[in-house]
């Protein structure tokens, strides 16, 4: 089992298709019962789940990748108490087909369903949710790490609590996570309630937020990634409750089940060519100030995934994103600084994505999310061009104490990562010696 | 609610097939040499809708032991088994079987001697019940014999044949025997294998056979191109083939 293959058809790169990367060999991970012999392959090693990750977190460049692809056995799932353990492979989308007619949801959903377990706990992902939910790994109740000495640790928040604060959001450098336990969340049908907001400024988008944020569970606005002055769409949405129009099987006997195809999606996301034409139809789509909608929850959290390979509408130099997060100051300057300077290069996306965090600590070390306002933009990879305008805005995150999320990462220098993630030294304490990234070469050396 | 048996049910293309018997709230009788990996694939079953499991440890090699089987299946399934999928099988070494008399027959009886037992025991258990399907994983190895893989494909085709006889002989009782003839698939049993893009994924192949066995379909290759692929390679006439490194 885990048997070394020569890297078969499968691509092994990341999302954005940037930095290209060949890993030396895949090694597949069959079950969480017989784990690849670590002697024998010899380091670096890393776990590759969906390669969902943007930049090069999920990459191993010359070394040994360990698709968990086959990781993907359910262990249990308790439908009273909504405790779900799976395989690290598993993908939440594999999840959410088996928990959503029973009534229960992920606590905390990215923008794919087509990720993880494991790397949902490597990235400690967060979501609209995050002002009252946290992060992924705060939902995390257990999980199993392999290291290199052939060890296998339980880890929890009572249990070797410092490989767990090291391993959710320490980016797989911990060793090889086999199976992940987790609370879902009660749903009492498989829509949600939605209302949005046009504004027009990003003082306008900060006042809606806080007032959204005391209403919605979901909340997340789109601003126009080629103007300046921040307008755009605010979004906050909830689980509909049961009721004539939206229910589920088994939460309500005798009941019709309704459980609608997921449809709308919108494929017109996709095209970056006609994409300031585009900006402004979208703005304006939306005549009146509010509208109020329902609809099924898979368009709604992951209307991307509607559509397959979108990032290679990048082409063959692929895509590059920027997330980032700035605290919350009285001007906001910093925010308004990126934007402007987005705005000024004409290279960014149609559509960026903007929200503010909660102060919902994460166990995570090395987790991103912090109080302040992210912002997270695709660029086509233009090279240089679009290379140092990541640095000059490296440079306004990091005077405004903020950071760069790494799982959208493919740039940032070590300096910028040290600033970013002031535990760094502590969580490299816990790094599995066998294991290491392209990433982690590329901000410590 | 259907009741499954499946024999060899470690295997990715066998937990594949049976994910979507899950999904159909089917309850089991899942039977492997490995416990532990048998009971880590009972367990996802369960997670995804099987309304009933229970397993059964066998070396199908040991064949005193597959009356044993069949009595734990008349047992579980007291009202008859509606579907019945043989999975199991390794993949020799060819380059050592060539030299090692031992190993050769060795891997027959794996691939194609308990097999042919185990299907004995199941067609009388289905001939009496007059109802159901049975399937049989074979091999386009089976196709024809090629220097490359010919002991394998010898055991595969000795699978096919039988099977081939049982389905005539079943069919006035009722009973469908689908003989399902995967090309390659990228699964643990080719981990040593360099992979092209020939390789089929376990996912698909389960999801042909599980298609399969619902329409009593008699003879499929997964993918389908295969039938194809092997229609040529049969063709060939013995004094080219035998010059070919196939």
């Amino acid at each position: 089992m885990g048997k070394p293959t020569a890297a078969s058809q499968r691509a092994f790169q990341s999302w954005g298709r940037y930095p290209k990367s060949e890993p030396a060999r895949i090694v597949r991970v069959q079950n969480r019962l017989s784990l690849p012999n670590f002697e024998e392959i010899g380091a670096p090693v890393l776990a590759y789940g969906q390669g969902r990750s943007y930049g090069d977190v999920c990459l191993n460049n010359g070394g040994t990748l360990l698709s968990t692809s086959d990781l993907d056995r359910f262990i249990h799932f308790d439908s009273d108490t909504g405790v779900l353990r799976a395989e690290a492979g598993t993908t939440l989308a594999e999840i959410l087909l088996q928990t959503v007619p029973q009534g229960w949801f992920l606590p905390v959903s990215p923008g794919t369903k087509f990720v993880s377990l494991g790397g949902a706990v490597a990235n400690d992902i967060h979501g609209k949710n995050h002002h009252v939910a946290g992060t992924f790994g705060r939902h995390v109740t257990q999980f199993e790490l392999a290291q290199s000495s052939g060890e296998r640790f339980v880890c929890s928040p009572d249990n070797n609590v410092g490989l767990f604060n090291a391993t959710i959001a320490g980016l797989g450098l911990t060793g090889l996570i086999t199976w992940v336990e987790l609370q879902m969340m009660r749903i009492e049908s498989d829509q949600v309630d939605l209302n949005t907001t046009r504004f027009r400024s990003l003082d306008e988008f900060l006042d809606l937020s806080e007032k959204a944020n005391n209403e919605s569970p979901y909340v997340v606005a789109w601003i126009d990634g080629l103007r300046a002055e921040g307008r755009g769409l605010l979004v906050q949405g909830d689980h509909a409750p049961a009721d004539s129009d939206a229910t589920l099987p088994g939460t309500q006997s005798g009941r019709k089940v309704r459980l609608s195809a997921p449809i709308d999606a919108p494929s017109w996301l996709l095209n970056p060519l006609s994409v300031r034409a585009f900006n402004t139809a979208y703005f304006n789509k939306q005549v009146a100030r509010q509208k109020q909608s329902r609809i099924h929850y898979d368009p709604y959290f992951y209307p991307l995934d509607a559509v397959r390979d979108w990032n290679r509408g990048y082409g063959k130099r692929g895509l590059l994103q920027y997330q980032c997060v700035v605290p919350f100051d009285d001007s906001n300057a910093s925010v308004r600084e990126i934007l402007g300077q987005i705005a000024e290069s004409g290279a960014g996306s149609f559509l960026a994505v903007i929200k503010t965090f909660g102060d919902i600590p994460s166990p995570g070390l090395m987790s991103f999310p912090r109080p302040g306002i992210t912002l997270a933009l695709d660029f086509a990879n233009k090279g240089d061009a679009t290379i140092c305008l990541f640095h000059r805005l490296d440079v306004i995150v990091r005077e405004a104490g903020g950071a760069v999320y790494p799982a959208k990462d493919a740039c940032m220098s070590g300096e910028s990562f040290r600033a970013y993630f002031p535990r760094w030294e502590e969580f490299a304490t816990h790094i599995d010696p066998s294991f290491s990234s392209s990433f982690w070469r590329r901000v410590t050396t | 609610m259907s009741a499954v048996l499946i024999i060899g049910a470690t295997s990715a293309i066998a937990h594949e097939t049976a994910r979507l018997f899950a999904a159909d709230r089917a309850s089991f009788l899942l039977v492997a040499r490995n416990e532990a990996k048998l009971q880590a694939n009972a367990d996802d079953l369960l997670a995804r809708g099987a309304t009933g499991m229970e397993t059964f440890i066998l070396d199908a090699n040991d064949f005193d032991r597959h009356t044993a089987m069949m009595e734990a299946a008349e047992r579980i399934f007291p009202e008859g088994i509606d579907y019945a999928l043989v999975a199991y099988g390794t993949l020799p070494d060819q380059a050592l079987v060539e030299g090692d008399a031992a190993a050769a027959a060795e891997a027959f009886t794996t691939n194609a001697t308990s097999v042919i037992a185990v299907l004995t025991h199941l067609a009388s258990k289905f001939e009496d019940q007059k109802r159901g399907a049975i399937a049989v994983i074979s091999s386009v190895a089976g196709d024809r014999g090629r220097p490359s893989n010919y002991v394998y494909g010898a055991a595969k085709g000795a699978v096919s044949l039988f099977a081939q006889g049982l389905r005539a002989r079943m069919a006035k009782h009722n009973v469908s025997v689908t003989t399902i003839k995967p090309g390659f698939v990228d699964s643990p049993m080719t981990a040593d294998v360099s992979k092209n893009r020939l390789f089929a994924d376990p996912a698909d192949v389960g999801a042909r056979i599980y298609k399969a066995m619902k329409r009593r379909q008699d003879v499929v290759y997964v993918p389908a191109f295969w039938r194809g692929v092997m229609g040529v390679i049969k063709a060939i006439p013995e004094r080219v083939f035998k010059k070919m490194d196939l």
